[in-house]
């Protein structure tokens, strides 16, 4: 044990005080920040007016939205078919169409656009269909507490009573007029950002475990280390030194980017306007970004009505699972891919050498990631399902279907079987590590490596 | 007393076998020469002294009782494949090799000084690994084989790549390690080195121990019992007064001096030949002709070779 943590301390401390690590460390934020604050200098720099055709069937939101500045908003009477029809010709930014409700009170609306809508408009109209529900509900209850028919209750109960929140459905409408629902929601945000982190973890570090392993071999200093540890630990040092390694990037880079992203948007700062749609824009993206932001947005939420429909959509992930998946995920998907690049680290001679030994294992990966986009559209569906219980794409389909709501059953079956997965690649990679770092100058061929494994 | 004893190792690496049943012996505070041509096990015999690789069949006997795996504490190695990470400080690196042999940091460091000092390398500290000829590379090497007082040496050819003043300053330390109790295996090619330092050698060729023994012995039961006689004032055919069995298997001349090598059947000794030449010559030198390791190698290995067993197996690195 003395040893396996002297080798995680040497691995860890040599790459930590790299050049290249550092400069990675600050790149890194700088990136992400600019992910962040671009939208929102292009969002308070444009000043073009979108214009929303409204279709209305309850009639309750006659004359209700207001224009705002560069939001102006017209009633149409047609059904919602020509309109749809006519949009392209209109040039309308979007078509807000509020289906007709029998009794309750309208919740849903619909929002068509040709185009990705803009968080901006669709919180605000997010808003002020809220706020016009509500206001209803009120008056309602009011009215049965005035008539008797119901008990007064206390402010808060009244108000709590009230609350409502509006789905609103983004549409896009093709150039051929069909449409496609459009992907705006939080829960595929956060699903392909975490399942993409999970993707660059495992290969960034991956690969740097399988240099490193190539480095030792080939400055012939490994045989000079495995006569003081068994080969496995030397394996498994390296793996878990490069696996801390990329925690602390990735915690600075996360530390680095919010510090960035809050002392660029508060010196943006000049009106509560633009500071409003800043927090608007921030959240958002923010919200997929890492666990510490999204841990602060409850406390946030009553700061800004504006957000609100993201943050429903934040609340209804279940986080403590998304979390804790995330971390087992990544944590393991890195383990196991890890070994297997350690392998082949082991096998062969120089990198050039690796090229048709790395292949079959990322194309796993790769399939996932490609499969993303799909997998999105049905995240129960078989395919979905079978590639999130397959250990060598589970730790990036499963994040995909997590923020979807996956039941227990197949979030812990995943786990298993990818901890089984792990268990039996590192057992793999250990033997042919363990043959493949003594051997120099041999030409390699899948049987070679398959006689290794059986010694 | 026995430091370490192998008995009937066999190893098979899937279609070739690179030890069969090989038994060796290793004294105490001995120097313990392990020849063989290239491919013949020796490395393989070495990796499985240091538990890098298992045998297949056998077993290993150190300090008296069976080896376990603690023991590599026990063990300095220098493989012939040796290496250090060129980007990592000299210091650094040796004192994390060194912890790695179970020496706490501090107690490293002491050594370390000592032996960085005694090499006058000790300004090196700090310099990365690559700024380093590769003399002074090897030089950090054998400070971190021997770094932590192992009981047991294993030097796979150690003076490869050393210029010959580092060549004798190594010797010199080996034998020194020896003398303060440590023994040592080595294993090499450079068979002058051999007749230097070791006492006692084993031979392996093709997987199979084929020769073992004290090198004094070895030799000895490898002479042939053929002597060179200088000689003058003698100008006809010595063969005329020798008998039919004796061969003269070289005649050449040195200065006024004729210089022959005659071969002797078993039941004569050097006394019979000064008696048949006395008469005829002025004896001016006798020597016994004693074969070096070299001849002993190279004389075993292709007796060995064409025994009929000409395996064609390319033994692995």
């Amino acid at each position: 044990m003395r040893k396996i943590w002297l080798i995680i301390k040497r691995e860890y401390l040599t790459r930590v005080r790299k050049r290249s690590f550092i400069v990675m460390t600050i790149l890194g934020p700088l990136l992400m920040a600019a992910i962040v604050v671009v939208p929102i200098y292009i969002a308070t720099t444009t000043n073009e007016t979108k214009r929303v055709a409204v279709i209305d069937e309850t009639g309750l939101f006659y004359e209700k939205f207001k224009d705002s500045d560069n939001i102006k908003f017209h009633y149409l009477v047609s059904d919602i078919w020509s309109a749809k029809e006519n949009f392209g010709k209109s040039g309308d930014y979007a078509l807000l169409y509020i289906p007709r409700t029998e009794v309750a009170l309208p919740t849903n609306a619909l929002l068509y656009s040709n185009k990705q809508v803009n968080i901006n408009v669709k919180s605000y109209i997010h808003n002020v269909m809220s706020k016009r529900v509500e206001d209803l509900k009120l008056e309602a209850q009011l009215r049965d507490i005035a008539k008797g028919e119901s008990t007064p209750i206390n402010v808060d109960d009244l108000l709590r009573s009230i609350k409502t929140s509006v789905d609103i459905n983004t549409m896009k409408i093709g150039d051929d007029g069909k449409e496609e629902k459009s992907y705006t929601e939080v829960s595929m945000v956060l699903g392909m950002f975490t399942a993409i982190l999970i993707y660059f973890f495992i290969f960034m570090f991956g690969t740097q475990v399988m240099r490193g392993v190539i480095e030792e071999k080939t400055n012939r200093i490994v045989e000079v280390i495995v006569s003081s540890v068994k080969p496995f630990q030397l394996m498994m040092g390296k793996i878990i030194g490069v696996a801390m390694v990329g925690l602390t990037q990735f915690l600075l880079w996360v530390a680095l980017t919010f510090m960035i992203v809050t002392v660029v948007t508060s010196s943006f700062s000049s009106g509560s306007k633009v500071e409003k749609l800043q927090e608007k824009v921030i959240n958002q993206p923010a919200s997929g970004f890492n666990s510490h932001e999204v841990f602060n947005v409850p406390a946030q939420k009553e700061s800004d009505e504006g957000v609100s429909e993201v943050f429903a959509a934040i609340n209804s992930i279940n986080f403590p699972v998304m979390i804790g998946s995330f971390i087992f995920f990544i944590l393991f998907g890195y383990l196991m891919y890890a070994a297997l690049f350690a392998a082949i680290g082991g096998a062969v001679d120089s990198e050039a050498d690796t090229q048709q030994f790395i292949l079959p294992i990322t194309v796993p990966l790769l399939l996932a990631i490609i499969l993303a986009q799909f997998i999105i559209q049905e995240p129960e569906g078989p395919v979905a399902f079978w590639l999130s219980m397959i250990p060598f794409t589970s730790p990036v389909v499963m994040m995909i279907r997590i923020p979807f709501g996956v039941p227990y059953w197949q979030v812990l079956l995943s786990m298993v079987l990818l901890l089984l997965g792990f268990l039996g690649t590192t057992w793999m990679a250990g033997k042919i590590y363990r043959t493949g770092i003594l051997m120099y100058g041999k030409k390699l061929s899948y049987r070679e490596l398959w006689k290794w494994i059986r010694y | 007393m026995d430091l370490f004893t192998a008995t009937d190792i066999s190893k098979q690496f899937s279609a070739h076998k690179a030890l069969d049943k090989v038994s060796l012996t290793v004294k105490e505070g001995s120097i313990f020469g392990l020849l063989g041509p290239n491919g013949a096990g020796k490395t393989t015999f070495i990796r499985i002294i240091n538990q890098i690789i298992a045998p297949d069949e056998g077993t290993l006997q150190f300090m008296g009782r069976k080896l376990i795996p603690t023991d590599v504490d026990q063990i300095g190695y220098l493989p012939e494949e040796r290496g250090l990470y060129k980007k990592m400080k000299v210091g650094e690196q040796a004192l994390y090799l060194a912890q790695l042999k179970g020496l706490s940091r501090a107690e490293a460091h002491k050594r370390l000084l000592y032996w960085f000092s005694n090499f006058e390398i000790l300004g090196w500290w700090n310099r990365k690994v690559e700024e380093l000829s590769k003399g002074m590379q090897q030089k950090v090497q054998f400070i971190i084989t021997i770094i932590h007082q192992p009981k047991l040496l294993i030097f796979d050819e150690p003076f490869s790549g050393f210029d010959p003043i580092n060549v004798n300053l190594l010797k010199e330390e080996i034998l020194n390690l020896r003398n303060q109790g440590s023994t040592i295996i080595f294993s090499t090619h450079n068979m002058a080195s051999v007749e230097e330092l070791c006492d006692h050698i084993a031979l392996i060729d093709q997987a199979k121990k084929i020769l073992d023994g004290n090198v004094k012995e070895v030799k000895k039961t490898f002479a042939t019992n053929t002597f060179e006689i200088r000689f003058n004032n003698f100008t006809g055919d010595i063969r005329s007064f020798l008998p039919e069995a004796w061969e003269i298997t070289g005649e050449e001349r040195d200065e006024d001096l004729r210089v022959t090598t005659v071969r002797l059947p078993s039941d004569c000794g050097p006394n019979d030949l000064l008696r048949l030449l006395i008469p005829h010559t002025t004896i001016h030198a006798l020597n016994e002709i004693i074969p070096s390791m070299n001849d002993i190698f190279i004389r075993v290995v292709t007796q060995q070779e064409g025994a009929g067993n000409t395996s064609t197996e390319t033994p692995s690195a």
